[in-house]
């Protein structure tokens, strides 16, 4: 199974990327031969095997509603680019959505 | 609406289907321990790495959120499937911080249920195609600052419990829609598992409109109605765009798959967004959270837990305190207010219960209903306490006071918070009840009145009521009706 351009550049459009001619065509290849294994792998006969959604051997996993004091917001916003007043800044996304 | 847009309406049917978001009354988000409410507190102070989608982090499902859901999905006569899980809904958007938003996509928590809206009389089933658990975003705030236009993001409301319940395309009038969301609220009030104050955004609703040819089976181009703050906001929104796209249709336009925005002020919708091609989330399942098995013995023990809800709650006011359907309604589409009027019941002293409740009904809905909507008052923090509601009651009862002073006493108790009782004795507020006394009020008003005497000698009942009104004008109104009738009806049979 191949990929053709226009599901690149989708996907590219999806994820953000801003991608070259080469970077399109280069990864048009590349997630071509992913999912060529992948059809590879459907061959396996898993008709015996129930279908799962996650790989862990566990369920419901839970915590207790009791809330905890939070983070020093000095320390989670050091890395932001840009900062107000304790707000994250960035730039304006009115016209998005 | 002219008489020819109302014939132009009736050729088209309204088909509605309601998304609601509610949030849960959880101490602590969904996937981390931070605390739920962010109410008044400064921006980014309830975060931490996970709410924050810092690399690395491992959320754990809130256990209590869980169950809110699932009690909700059990009010709604919901299926509860054995096998559930979360998945990641991705997309690019600065209140997301972690670029995805963890919802549940193909297993949700609940599907196929319904809830009753009573309309003129007559019940109806609206479906619900299901409740699920996902995580609210964080808030953004657009300025411009001289030409700079940026936003500010707040991740204090990232990661809060939210639950989302879809209704079918089953409402046919924004009427019904209103029903729908008042029915919704009323049953997660009584829950306890929201605050459903739809005024702080704690509960939202968006709209999916279409309409079609009266007949036609299949359905017509929908919208998405968004930004609808309040029940009369729904309403208004979807009476304004149902017009609006049978307007369309008979220019002969189409209607655009679209998102479009309520201005309230404004009285209109407005385009924001037109769908293209159908969102590509690229769901998958979320990696991190292992899935849900729901026992049976899980849904049994919530579905004990369930209080009285409103439907009930209506029924049982009908049937034990002989109000009629429309007053239990009323009563009961408050938590609160169902509350408040069966402690009142219940503080006074009267013997026919069946009197007492109508009596507590005309009061808590009429008068006491209209002082706290002045205040704006929850009647869960009624300066009248049901106890002080009771009291007044017994007061007219005992004829110590008359109904209209009983309103003034309200007023005055109501004001200052102090117990009527004690308004009545602070006022010298009293019914005028001594027979000798009002007897010489009675022969002075007739012997003032002879016209009146004579109109009733000559048949006219009118006549009494004239004359009861003098005897009030001579009191101010302290003269007890039931003491000064049957004196004025002998003196006039003897006179």
């Amino acid at each position: 199974m191949s990929i053709d351009r226009e599901t690149v550049e989708h996907v590219a459009r999806l994820a953000r990327l801003a991608l070259s001619e080469d970077e399109r065509e280069h990864l048009r290849e590349q997630l071509s031969a992913i999912l060529e294994h992948i059809n590879v792998i459907s061959e396996a006969d898993t008709s015996q095997v129930a279908a799962s959604a996650n790989i862990l051997p566990m369920t419901n996993v839970m915590a207790v509603d009791t809330s905890r004091p939070s983070c020093a917001p000095d320390t989670l916003l050091a890395n932001a680019p840009a900062r107000e007043d304790g707000y994250f800044r960035v730039r304006a996304v009115m016209d998005e959505e | 609406m002219t008489t020819a847009e109302a014939t132009a309406a009736t050729d088209y049917e309204l088909v509605i289907g309601l998304e609601v978001h509610s949030q849960l009354l959880t101490a602590s988000k969904m996937f981390c321990r931070c605390p739920a409410d962010y109410a008044n507190a400064a921006p980014n102070t309830h975060c931490c790495p996970i709410c924050m989608g810092f690399p690395g982090v491992l959320p754990v499902i809130n256990e209590q959120a869980v169950d809110f859901m699932i009690m909700t999905a059990l009010a709604l006569h919901c299926e509860i499937p054995d096998f559930s899980k979360f998945d990641r809904k991705n997309y690019f958007y600065p209140d997301l911080p972690k670029g995805y938003q963890i919802s549940q996509y193909d297993r949700p928590l609940s599907h196929d249920g319904y809830l009753t809206i009573h309309l003129n009389g007559a019940e109806k089933r609206i479906g619900i195609t299901r409740v699920h658990l996902e995580e609210d975003t964080g808030r953004l705030a657009h300025l411009d600052g001289g030409g700079d236009r940026y936003s500010l993001v707040d991740l204090n409301r990232a990661g809060t419990p939210l639950m989302e319940i879809v209704s079918e395309p089953d409402m046919r009038s924004p009427e019904e829609a209103r029903l729908y969301m008042e029915k919704l609220r009323s049953i997660l009030v009584y829950l306890g598992v929201s605050s459903g104050k739809m005024e702080e955004a704690a509960l939202r609703c968006d709209a999916n409109v279409s309409v079609r040819p009266r007949g036609q089976a299949e359905f017509g181009v929908k919208t998405e109605i968004k930004n609808m703050n309040s029940f009369r906001a729904v309403e208004r929104a979807l009476t304004y765009e149902a017009q609006r796209q049978i307007e369309e249709l008979k220019a002969g336009r189409r209607i655009v798959q679209s998102t479009r925005g309520w201005i309230e002020d404004r009285g209109i919708t407005v385009l924001q967004r037109v769908k293209e091609n159908s969102d590509d989330y690229r769901y998958f399942p979320e990696p991190d959270l292992p899935p849900l098995v729901v026992s049976r013995e899980w849904v049994a023990r919530l579905q004990a837990q369930l209080p009285e809800l409103p439907d009930a709650a209506r029924e049982r006011f009908e049937r034990d305190y002989g109000l009629s359907t429309y007053d239990a309604e009323q009563l009961t589409a408050e938590r609160a207010m169902a509350d408040y009027f069966e402690a009142a019941v219940k503080a006074g002293k009267a013997s026919d219960t069946h009197a007492r409740a109508k009596a507590v009904a005309n009061w808590t809905l009429g008068d006491l209903r209209r002082l706290l909507n002045t205040a704006s008052l929850d009647i869960s923090v009624s300066t009248i306490t049901p106890a002080g509601l009771a009291e007044l009651l017994d007061l007219m009862d005992a004829g110590t006071i008359s109904g209209k002073q009983a309103k003034d006493v309200l007023e005055k108790a109501f004001a200052s918070g102090a117990a009527p009782s004690a308004v009545v004795a602070a006022e010298g507020i009293s019914q005028l009840s001594d027979t000798g006394e009002l007897e010489s009020i009675v022969d002075a008003v007739i012997a003032e009145n002879p016209k009146a005497v004579d109109d009733f000698r000559a048949g006219k009942s009118s006549a009494v009521q004239f004359l009861m009104g003098q005897v009030m004008k001579r009191t101010k109104g302290r003269a007890r009706p039931d003491v000064v009738t049957p004196l004025l009806q002998s003196k006039l049979s003897q006179a």
